[in-house]
């Protein structure tokens, strides 16, 4: 699979005149094609540092842009538009303009790390996927991706509990996502299942539905876990110049509230 | 740990903790079970880990890694320091997974050593210490603690006839760092040419068909929050199994399992693309050719139903 550059001239940016005599020379149609110069203005400097500032970011300033990540890449060979090569490059120059042309399709890196695994440079350029997927959310660029959704039920539930059970976590990003749980293709594979299942195994769902499964003592774990995610994304919004932002509304707040 | 002379492994594999998982006590039920079986038959024993929790899958380390590793730490912690387990077998290639990179993290990462030692304070247990415990896959479990040769005395109804594709999926074999017991020659594990699954399956006599997306991913990581993708993805996996002859797709993770049912019947009800192939899980077909019956390898449990193509091939 050859490497797919995106090409760097914006189609909009291609200008064509159907008639037009230059010098008494007919350059009608293609023969006048110009391409309009842009300028990029607005380099946000701090991009690369706030990337490696989110979990998985950490490495992207040892790339050299070899390009094997999107080359061995599974959603590429999927989307050709999905390209991770070309997504650090632009974290690195700092051109966030560019980079937010693809902010729909960057979280729909699978995790199969075949780029971390051809990666000469121990990039780690999954976890940069994740890390740029999450720095879009975090600046209100994009909303909650379903695959957010869908982590952020699973976790709650492990540090809830320690445990997970299926049937709780698909009802839950179902009802998240706004989607009819009753999807066509659910309900065919449940009607596969239920050739063979037998009543007791059935019932062992039903009721794992019902008791959910749960590590015994968890308490000072889930203590300890929800503690450490609090501190950690706290680090993270100072990272993205975020941090201010929250601590000037409340300032703003407490102003108001004494004015008042 | 990978410099360990095969009979030594041998006796290192007899008995070992046993980590499960979530999905092994719902959707990879089928798989427990014919662990479970198929280790039985052959002589080897399971501890399971006491009170174990979720490793944190492939969703937990998209809002903190570090809570993954520790995560997979305290499973650890719980098997060396309460169990005084030397080897913890785990299943599925999830779970399989996080413990190798909160093994591999552990033993190079300051960071992430003081985040699981503050929150295992914390919590009140030891603080798992890398290097205390080996972690291995079922595959690693029956392939250096029976081995080929004992298998094949065993068998009883010998797979002859059925044509295999082994699908190993990504997180057997990628990152390569989180496994450095694997690409070190003859009789390691290769994290490109993955063949453990193919010559148990060998050994018991299944023809296994020469098939080129072995760790190809099924897209489960999306399964439900991209599923068009993970559709596509799986789509391509049947169909390269079905070109390259294969009745059944055997495997060895119930996320790849269940994503490769649940998407064959997506790929049919919504895209109109049917495929046939069967999907089984490895130690089903292990239990099988050992002679246990289809139920006791939970094979009636599988989406994809196998038990007429087994039946066709004589061996039910």
């Amino acid at each position: 699979m050859p490497i797919h550059e995106q090409s760097l001239i914006r189609p909009e940016n291609l200008k064509t005149h159907d008639k037009l005599v230059i010098d008494g020379i007919d350059v009608s149609g293609h023969w006048s094609t110009f391409i309009e110069s842009r300028v990029v203005t607005d380099y946000n400097e701090r991009l690369q540092e706030e990337i490696a500032a989110l979990p998985g970011g950490e490495h992207i300033h040892r790339c050299w842009q070899c390009g094997s990540c999107t080359n061995s890449c599974t959603v590429n060979a999927v989307n050709p538009d999905f390209n991770p090569r070309y997504w650090i490059y632009l974290i690195r120059l700092g051109m966030e303009s560019e980079l937010l042309r693809d902010k729909d399709i960057i979280w729909q890196c699978v995790s199969c790390n075949k780029c971390t695994y051809a990666c000469p440079r121990d990039v780690f350029p999954e976890g940069v996927m994740k890390a740029t997927a999450h720095w879009l959310e975090l600046k209100g660029h994009t909303p909650k991706s379903k695959s957010m959704h869908f982590d952020e039920e699973f976790s709650e539930q492990v540090v809830a509990t320690g445990k997970i059970e299926e049937g709780r976590i698909i009802r839950g990003f179902f009802a998240r996502t706004a989607q009819p749980l009753m999807q066509p293709w659910l309900i065919e594979m449940a009607r596969r299942l239920a050739r063979h299942l037998p009543i007791k195994l059935g019932m062992l769902m039903g009721l794992a539905a019902l008791i959910r499964p749960r590590t015994r003592r968890w308490g000072k774990a889930r203590r300890a876990l929800e503690e450490y995610v609090d501190e950690q994304q706290t680090k993270q919004r100072a990272a993205l110049g975020l941090g201010d932002l929250v601590e000037m509304a409340k300032a703003e707040l407490n102003g108001a509230g004494k004015r008042g | 740990m990978s410099d360990t002379p095969v009979e030594d492994k041998k006796a290192k594999y007899q008995r070992v903790a046993y980590y499960p998982g979530c999905a092994l006590e719902g959707t990879g039920h089928a798989y427990n079970r014919s662990t479970k079986a198929v280790g039985k038959a052959l002589g080897l024993e399971l501890d399971e880990v006491k009170n174990w929790n979720c490793c944190g899958a492939m969703e937990v380390k998209n809002i903190d890694p570090k809570i993954q590793t520790y995560l997979s730490s305290r499973v650890m912690s719980i098997a060396a320091n309460e169990m005084h387990a030397d080897v913890v077998m785990a299943p599925c290639n999830g779970c399989y997974h996080n413990l190798k990179k909160a093994e591999h993290d552990l033993a190079h990462d300051a960071g992430s050593r003081e985040v699981v030692d503050r929150i295992s304070q914390k919590a009140g247990h030891a603080t798992y210490q890398a290097g205390q415990l080996e972690t291995i896959h079922a595959l690693d479990w029956i392939k250096q603690g029976v081995g080929e040769e004992e298998l094949k005395k065993r068998v009883k109804n010998s797979l002859k006839g059925l044509k295999v594709a082994n699908y190993y999926g990504c997180m057997y074999t990628r990152p390569r760092h989180i496994f450095p017991e694997k690409d070190r020659g003859p009789g390691s594990e290769s994290t490109s040419q993955p063949h453990f699954m193919d010559d148990l399956l060998e050994a018991a006599g299944a023809e296994n068909v020469d098939f080129a997306l072995k760790t190809a991913c099924c897209g489960g990581a999306h399964t439900l929050s991209d599923s068009d993708t993970s559709t596509k993805l799986v789509l391509n996996i049947l169909r390269a199994a079905e070109a390259a002859g294969a009745d059944v797709i055997a495997t060895e993770c119930p996320t790849c399992h269940s994503g490769l049912e649940m998407h064959q019947v997506r790929a049919e009800t919504v895209l109109g693309q049917k495929t046939t192939v069967k999907m089984m899980y490895f130690t089903q077909l292990l239990g099988v050719a050992l002679g246990l019956a289809p139920r006791k390898v939970g094979l009636h449990e599988n989406v994809s139903d196998g038990i007429e193509l087994l039946k066709s091939k004589g061996l039910e």
